[in-house]
Formats: C-alpha cells, sequence, structure tokens
C-alpha cells in the first residue's frame, strides 16, 4: 500500500497503476452534480486553487455546523460517479485536476481524460461513510453551501490517511471495463447465446 | 392510542436504528460473502471496509451511509386511527431524525434545485398504509439510497434482445440483465426486491416491499422460490463482486413477489438495495408501549 501526498505532481500521477490500494493525505475537494456542471459553466476563478494538483471527490456528505462557526463531516462516502461523465474530462483539463474519487468508474471519455491530463479515478468503497468520515479530520472552507445545499455544496477538506483504490489509470486501463466484460460473456452463456 | 408527542419519538427512534445498525441478516450475509472472496484481492478490501464500517456506525449512532436514502413506510393500523395524523408525525419526525444529523437533508427542488434543508419534499418521505383487524400499529421502513435507486429496472416482457418470453424463464433473463446492466453501481453486493406482473404503479411498491423479507426466509410459492435461489447463484457466477471490483459476491439475496397483471402487460420489476440494506420496524399497541420488531 502506498501513501500519496496532495497536491501531487502529474509523475506520481502516471505512476499509479489498476489494482493499486492508495492512501491519500492532504487537502481535497467534494463535487458532485450541481458543482459539475456549475465549474464547467464558467471558469470559476475562487474554486480554482482548490482544484489544481488535487482531487475531487464525488461525495454529498452529512455535515454537522459547530458552535464555532466550523464543520465536521459526520458520513461521507462517495456517490455514483457516473452521471459526471460528460463533464469529468474538462473538469480535469480546465483546473489541472491530478484525480477523481468515487464509486461505480467511469465512461470511455473519462479515461480518455485521464490519460489526455495525467490523472487517476481513485474507488472509495461505496456506503462506508463512517470509515471515510473518519479519515477527514478538518473542513476548511465550503463554496455554493446556500445555492446548492449540503450535499451538492463544494467542501475544502483536510484528508489523513484516505483509502481508495486505483480502478482507471492514465494508461487507458480501467478495472470496470474488464469487469463489465467479463460479466457480459457470463450472461451470454447462462442466457445461452454464442459466446 | 398514545400521545401524538410520543408517535414521533418513536418514529425518530424507528429513523435513528434503520440509519445506523444494519440489521442482523444483512451482517450475517455480508460476513458469508467476505469469507468466500479470495483473500487479497480488492472485493476484500472492500468488504473489510463494509463491514468495519458497520461497527462504527453502530457504536457511535451515526449513518452508516451518507446517502441516508428516502424513507419507504408500511404502515397497518387498526380501524379508527387517523392515517393523517401517522403522516403528519412521521413526517415531523424525518425533520427531526434529519436535525440530528440521522438523514442527511435528502429532499431537492425538481424544479428550481434548491434543498428543503430538512429532509421532507414533496412525495417524501413515502408512506403506505392499510388497516388491519389488530389493534396495534406497525410500522415497517426501508431507507433507499439514490445510487441503487438509478440501478431499479422496469423490463416488458416478451423482451426480444434477451430471448425473455412471458414465463418464469423470461423473468430470469431480465433479473440477469438488470443485475449486469447494474454492475458495481448499485452498491454490490445488493438485495433484489423484484415484482412479477402487476402495473407500473403497484410493480415497483410491491418490489420495495419485498425488501422488507428476512434475507434467509422461504419464498411461500415453490416456483419462485427456486427461481431466487436460482437467481442468487447465477447472479454471483456473474462475477461482478463487491463494489464491481471483480469477485464471488454481487447479490446477498433475491427476494420476489408476484401480483396479478392487465392481459397485454407482463412487467419485471427491479429494486436494487445497496448493501447497506437498512430497514426496520416497530410495533405501538393501544397503550403507547413500544416494540421493536427485528
Amino acid at each position: 500500500m502506498a501513501e500519496l501526498k496532495l497536491p501531487v505532481s502529474e509523475e506520481s500521477v502516471r505512476n499509479l497503476k489498476v489494482g493499486d490500494f492508495v492512501e491519500l493525505t492532504g487537502r481535497m475537494i467534494t463535487g458532485r452534480d450541481a458543482a459539475h456542471t456549475w465549474l464547467i459553466e464558467d471558469y470559476r476563478e475562487e474554486v480554482a486553487p482548490y482544484l489544481e494538483g488535487t482531487v475531487i471527490y464525488h461525495c454529498g456528505p452529512v455535515v454537522a455546523e459547530n458552535e464555532d462557526g466550523s464543520y465536521d463531516f459526520v458520513a461521507a462516502g462517495p456517490t455514483t460517479s457516473i452521471r459526471e461523465e460528460p463533464y469529468q474530462a474538462d473538469v480535469i483539463g480546465r483546473y489541472g485536476l491530478r484525480g477523481v474519487i468515487g464509486k461505480g468508474g467511469m465512461g470511455p471519455k473519462t479515461l480518455a481524460g485521464l490519460a489526455e491530463h495525467g490523472a487517476v479515478y481513485l474507488h472509495a468503497v461505496g456506503g462506508a461513510a463512517q470509515v471515510l468520515a473518519r479519515a477527514i479530520p478538518r473542513v476548511e472552507k465550503v463554496f455554493m453551501l446556500s445555492e446548492f445545499g449540503v450535499p451538492e455544496a463544494l467542501w475544502v477538506i483536510e484528508v489523513e490517511r484516505f483509502p481508495v483504490m486505483v480502478t482507471m489509470d492514465s494508461h487507458g486501463n480501467s478495472l470496470h471495463a474488464e469487469v463489465e466484460e467479463r460479466s457480459k460473456a457470463k450472461l451470454r452463456e447462462l442466457l445461452g447465446f454464442a459466446v | 392510542m398514545g400521545a401524538t408527542e410520543s408517535y414521533i419519538e418513536t418514529f425518530v427512534e424507528l429513523i435513528r436504528r434503520a440509519s445506523t445498525e444494519l440489521p442482523a441478516d444483512v451482517l450475517e450475509a455480508l460476513e458469508e460473502g467476505r469469507k468466500v472472496e479470495k483473500a487479497d484481492g480488492l472485493a476484500t478490501i472492500a468488504l473489510d471496509t463494509i463491514l468495519n464500517n458497520v461497527d462504527l456506525a453502530r457504536e457511535s449512532s451515526a449513518p452508516i451511509c451518507q446517502d441516508t436514502g428516502t424513507p419507504v413506510v408500511w404502515v397497518h393500523h387498526p380501524a379508527g386511527v387517523s392515517t393523517r395524523g401517522l403522516r403528519n408525525d412521521f413526517v415531523a419526525a424525518v425533520r427531526e431524525a434529519t436535525s440530528r444529523k440521522y438523514l442527511r437533508p435528502n429532499a431537492v427542488d425538481t424544479l428550481t434545485g434548491s434543498n428543503t434543508g430538512d429532509g421532507a419534499g414533496r412525495g417524501i418521505p413515502f408512506l403506505h398504509f392499510e388497516e388491519w383487524d389488530e389493534p396495534r400499529v406497525e410500522v415497517r421502513m426501508i431507507l433507499k439510497g439514490g445510487g441503487s435507486e438509478n440501478v431499479g429496472a422496469q423490463y416488458k416482457l416478451p423482451e426480444a434482445r434477451l430471448g425473455a418470453g412471458r414465463n418464469l424463464e423470461g423473468v430470469r433473463r431480465a433479473v440477469l440483465d438488470a443485475v449486469v446492466d447494474a454492475q458495481g453501481k448499485g452498491c454490490a453486493p445488493g438485495v433484489l426486491g423484484i415484482c412479477v406482473g402487476g402495473d407500473r404503479v403497484s410493480a415497483f411498491e410491491e418490489s420495495k416491499r419485498q425488501l422488507l423479507r428476512p434475507l434467509k426466509d422461504t419464498n411461500p410459492i415453490p416456483e419462485l422460490a427456486e427461481l431466487e435461489e436460482r437467481l442468487l447463484r447465477e447472479g454471483n457466477e456473474l462475477g461482478v463482486g463487491p463494489m464491481g471490483f471483480g469477485g464471488e459476491t454481487t447479490l446477498l439475496a433475491v427476494k420476489m413477489g408476484v401480483l396479478d397483471r392487465l392481459p397485454a402487460c407482463y412487467f419485471v420489476t427491479i429494486s436494487y438495495m445497496c448493501w447497506a440494506a437498512r430497514k426496520a420496524a416497530v410495533s405501538i399497541d393501544q397503550e403507547g408501549g413500544v416494540t421493536w420488531l427485528s
């Protein structure tokens, strides 16, 4: 298992391969459906420094606000990434992201974007909201909270040994494409179709 | 019937239990899955993380998953009980559970995109009421997350692409196709709630009601019991595995109900429930006494 510090260089990211188990430490940002369309509509200068060289986490957390106005993540697992497929490669390219964390994997457009820009898709365990919230000791800042609501806001967070698996790398490999192909072949067999 | 206030507090506790304590039958199925996976693969890491997460959520009384889902609720009540009162109490309980962080604010105004902020909204929570002869009120609920909801499916038989006719073999073909289509996106290993027959309204409700069944029970209809068992085995042979990483454990259970249909219609309706198959139930007697059900 490797530890990866954020922000991360293109070179380090290009060294990652499908099947690697990695722990992330440093600063990242959350963003999901509303955030991705918003990031594409216009160049968002105020958020750009929080995206460059780090990763975006597809996550809609449960958040507690403390008396001093600071926030804590109460539950924070990944959401399904494929909904961002139309936007992800452009967001990566435009803001200089080095990776995406989510679940379920993404499609060919994102896979091509990862290769082009030098980035990876990192899979967190879906539903593991407590394990992952404990790897997020601090919430630094939030963008678009009143506009998008808690799950959809862009939360800037510090993570410590945040566990993820590389399932799509910058060399055109996707575990999701492999598993899908194998399971479709098995389905044809079970249905008695020519394999 | 007890005071209204006590109903609200009981419903808040019902929601807390559902969101933070994974039912024993689901936990057992996950542990069995863990045993059959290869020792050092990603599937094993995923299941270990899941089992650890279940413990942490229970210990800290915090949501198992941040997507605390839509509360889908079935209420049985005696004659004379106000279903409007029960509905109002349940909605109030959802708001309170959201403020206590057992639930995420999970209702979005579809037209404006703004979050209602308190967990309640048009059609959320979703409640079904049925009168019965018993003097007590029984409330059974699931929390159904959005990722798994998105991979639900409804097939209209016959379906030439799958060679699926209007019979149980056609049902089998449609269900296996849905499992492949879902891959890991519904947070595998999942539980399938299925309705054979019905219409486009009744079938989805019945498919979700199937998710209340204990995972190890046996369907009282022998041909459905046989098909459930076969689909569980074949679904796992597809090799999607935990989180879609590849592996032996793709499904935890298959539960199938049947409704009669129009002559022209033959629907197969599949509700996919993620591994965090959250459900809870409570019985409230005439004096307001509460019994937690498994």
